[in-house]
């Protein structure tokens, strides 16, 4: 991708920070290195996704027999409410954009920071209050939310429980959101090294620049309507109220105005990451290049156009409903654009198995039956039957988890060993990806039946006849908490004694593997010049860094 | 190598980054308004003749004052720009301490309008409206969140014009380097375009 | 780096930007002259086309997007197209009912 000799410094970002004074703990908190502050979402967004992960185990605990078995329903409603609250706001939106796109936009675009370094650190800030505030949300009087994550109105005016310090917590973390996201519209825009023009970018700083517009765009539609709800707490304005002329149709309108962009929010940078897998494993450049990088565009604008689909049995007009039925079709195409050309670039590919290609191969299997699923919910007729059943929770379950969630990991092994300058378990690493295809189907297969059965979400209690398939789920979630933990147990043993990772080790081209692992504070001594494809595999002959053991012709 | 932690606090100057930064905040600011204009359009529709009879109450000539107050803060402040481009820097400052000013009467306005409105016991939960039909209470709840929301940013911006005006007296915005003016003129002409759309909406429903 | 942060098409006269100041106080005195007179289903629409014209008028010179580099441009009707989408898709919802 690049000419020249780039990157020559011997002490990692891990041993120079960007601040003179602080040292220690302080340095970190402190530091605008765009690769320190990834590195601490990291850890923060670990602790919150094992956070969401044990709710999520109690929930199944729970359900595990008809009746009570170790929770009252309150407790219940509150524990179901948090598992979402934490795994969308706090996992699953921040994860690969803070984490990933922090750590490697700058890198793979050739550039040394962002372009507003402070203001990322004062997202990250943002992102911590935020957090904090969920947490306090939990004690203080009222009691923790209880009006799922969706915060519907009516009742979330009614409840007596703490819905205004939750709700604000979700608009602060809505601000952050929207700083990285103009953060790196400006990145991409401003600081592109010489020669990287917009078609020589990397199909993840693509998927990540799409993802930024819509956090711009999207959010603050959220944040103006749960400021709305604290409103309606505080002073009982009617806005969404019923009983003053208010339409709470209304509200559903304005939170999937944000949340079903959310969605892409969610997706589009595990798609980014998939495109940079691939190829890399394959050996081979990506098929389609440029529909894969306009998809995302595409997937993007069109995350605008359905959002009424989560609505069908709202009461709103048939006419709407009949529109944004058809239209929710059309993200199949962009979707199956991308696919198509991922399969694509796999054939007569020299495929290297290597963990984060496996953990892929999960995210393409997974993601897609969520994605067609997702076409049983967009039509009308088939929706009516299973809307608000488990249907809808295998559903996106297998979309977010099974697609965000696996390529959270797949980014990870892929990318650890450039992060820490360390290498993990490679055998340990492929039996996870492995156990977690088992434990994920366990968990969330059964639901699609009991769905389809006529169990609805949310319920506490259930008939008998569900207590098999519940049964098996609950297994399920048991086999995934001893993969999680595997997982971590992984990643941090390799942490404190992992062998030293090599600067290349899985023969990547982009430009992040250009550079030593760890990258040294500035990434780049000299800022290259890019005159390649990001995905040319020619370049691998003359390049700095290639793997141990392997010759490229 | 001690020295890279200077190198990066010097690295290069990007005023139209800057500014591409603050346009993109600004978008974020239009949707967020753009929700509440959503809102207005779906009760308006639904509530015509309601929101006609609610808005008479409302004072066309203070509306009406307000907008001419703003769209020459706005006036001001795009002339203390090109001023401080031009190299005069005493003009700059005057321009910008009018804006401020300016700034405050809107508010002082403000204040006054919505306190009669509260004295005759117009405000969201009051008894008063509560025994108004539906469409009238809508309208005065999206009147007190719309200006509301509004004031909130008209008081914003003065917080960031003001210290913009500080750095321009300590001279680190100067002639050479002055796109954290340009950024606070950027917001507060923002605010004046919301305006724009608030005093047609509010003020003048017959 | 030079040419980047330098504005020499930046510079609009003092005089440019009051006669943009007079046409705005103008059109508020218009639109609040109109408003007196009825003319039924139209008044909206009259009152948010001018609103839509003085916008133009700030958009434009006072903040100098006719000036700015033109991806600018294609970022501010970015957003303002998405909130016509969110309109439009709104009514079918409430036109409907």
């Amino acid at each position: 991708m690049a000419n020249g000799t780039i990157a020559i410094s011997e002490k990692s970002f891990f041993e120079e920070g960007t601040t003179k004074q602080a040292s220690g703990i302080l340095s970190w908190l402190l530091s605008t290195d765009h690769k320190r502050i990834g590195i601490m979402y990291l850890f923060a967004i670990a602790i919150f996704f094992f956070t969401g992960a044990i709710l999520g185990v109690l929930m199944r605990l729970e359900l595990i027999a008809p009746g009570r078995t170790i929770m009252d329903a309150q407790t219940y409603n509150t524990i179901f409410t948090l598992h979402g609250v934490i795994m969308i706001f706090l996992f699953i939106v921040p994860g690969i954009p803070a984490v990933f796109g922090n750590f490697f936009l700058p890198l793979q675009l050739g550039a040394k920071d962002v372009a507003f370094p402070r203001l990322n650190l004062l997202s990250f800030w943002i992102y911590l209050v935020g957090a904090i505030l969920v947490l306090i949300s939990l004690f203080v009087k009222g009691g923790p939310i209880d009006t799922g994550w969706t915060f519907y109105m009516p009742y979330s005016v009614r409840t007596t429980t703490n819905v205004s310090l939750a709700i604000f917590a979700a608009f602060v973390l809505g601000f952050s959101s929207i700083l990285t996201g103009l953060n790196f519209v400006t990145t991409v825009h401003r600081l592109r090294a010489p020669g990287m023009t917009f078609f020589k970018m990397p199909l993840f700083v693509w998927s990540t620049y799409a993802t930024a517009w819509i956090q711009i765009i999207a959010t603050p539609v959220i944040g103006i309507t749960i400021l709305l709800v604290m409103l309606e707490r505080y002073f009982g304005v009617g806005i969404f109220d019923p009983a003053l002329g208010g339409d709470p149709i209304l509200f559903q309108h304005m939170f999937w105005i944000y949340s079903h962009p959310a969605v892409y929010i969610m997706i589009l940078p595990a798609m980014g990451v998939v495109s940079e897998i691939i190829p890399t494993f394959a050996r081979r450049t990506i098929f389609g290049y440029r529909a894969i990088a306009m998809s995302s565009l595409a997937i993007a604008f069109i995350g605008y156009l359905v959002w009424a689909h989560h609505m069908f049995t709202s009461g709103m007009s048939d006419t709407a409903a009949i529109i944004f039925s058809f239209l929710t079709f059309l993200v199949a195409l962009p979707s199956a654009i991308k696919v198509f050309n991922w399969v694509a670039t796999l054939y007569k590919g020299s495929i290297d198995p290597q963990p984060p290609f496996l953990w892929v191969m999960n995210f393409i299997f997974l993601f897609t039956i969520g994605g067609l699923t997702g076409l049983v919910l967009g039509t009308l007729v088939t929706n009516i039957h299973v809307h608000d059943t488990y249907f809808v929770v295998a559903h996106f379950h297998y979309v977010m988890f099974g697609g965000t969630g696996t390529i959270f990991f797949a980014a990870l092994y892929y990318w650890f060993p450039k992060m820490s300058g360390k290498m993990y378990n490679l055998k340990l690493a492929k039996i996870n990806a492995a156990l977690f295809f088992i434990a994920f189907n366990t968990l969330y297969f059964p639901k699609f039946i009991l769905g389809y059965m006529g169990m609805p979400r949310r319920y506490y209690d259930y008939l008998p006849e569900f207590a098999d398939l519940q049964l098996i789920s609950t297994i399920g979630s048991w086999i995934m908490l001893l993969t999680i933990i595997l997982i971590f147990y992984n990643f941090v043993s390799a942490m404190i004694n992992g062998k030293k990772a090599e600067a290349n080790p899985w023969g990547g081209v982009t430009l992040e593997w250009h550079i030593p692992s760890p990258p040294p504070l500035e990434n780049f001594d000299e800022i290259p010049t890019v005159t390649h494809e990001p995905y040319d595999f020619s370049q691998l002959k003359t390049m700095k860094y290639i793997p141990k053991g392997e010759s490229y012709e | 190598m001690s020295n890279h932690a200077v190198n990066i606090a010097h690295k290069h100057r990007d005023d139209i980054g800057a500014r591409m930064g603050m346009w993109l905040f600004l978008f974020t600011e239009l949707l967020l308004f753009g929700g509440l204009f959503l809102i207005y359009a779906v009760y308006r529709h639904e509530y015509i003749a309601q929101f006609r009879v609610a808005a008479m109450e409302l004072n066309t000539t203070i509306g009406a004052l307000n907008t001419i107050i703003l769209l020459t803060s706005s006036l001001t402040v795009a002339l203390s720009i090109a001023a401080l481009q031009k190299g005069n820097r005493m003009l700059s400052i005057l321009l910008l301490i009018m804006t401020n000013i300016l700034a405050f009467a809107f508010m002082i306005n403000k204040y006054f309008e919505w306190s009669s409105k509260i004295h005759h016991g117009i405000y969201p939960g009051s008894e008063h409206l509560l025994n108004l039909p539906n469409g009238q209470i809508l309208f005065y709840g999206l009147y007190y969140i719309m200006t509301g929301l509004h004031g909130l940013h008209v008081i914003i911006g003065l917080v960031f014009l003001t210290t913009v005006l500080a750095f321009i007296i300590t001279g680190s915005v100067n002639k050479d380097n002055y796109v954290k003016l340009e950024n606070a003129g950027l917001y507060w002409h923002l605010v004046d375009l919301i305006w724009i759309f608030l005093f047609p909406l509010f003020y003048l429903i017959q | 780096m030079q040419e980047k942060h330098s504005h020499e098409n930046h510079n609009i006269s003092y005089s440019k930007y009051l006669l943009v100041w007079v046409s705005l106080i103008a059109f508020t005195s218009i639109t609040v002259t109109i408003a007196g007179i009825d003319l039924g289903d139209y008044t909206l629409a009259i009152a948010l086309t001018i609103a839509a014209i003085k916008s133009a008028l700030v958009i434009n010179i006072f903040m100098h997007i006719k000036f700015e580099d033109p991806i600018f441009k294609v970022f501010l009707s970015i957003s303002g197209f998405t909130l016509i989408v969110i309109f439009t898709l709104t009514f079918f919802d409430y036109f409907y009912r």
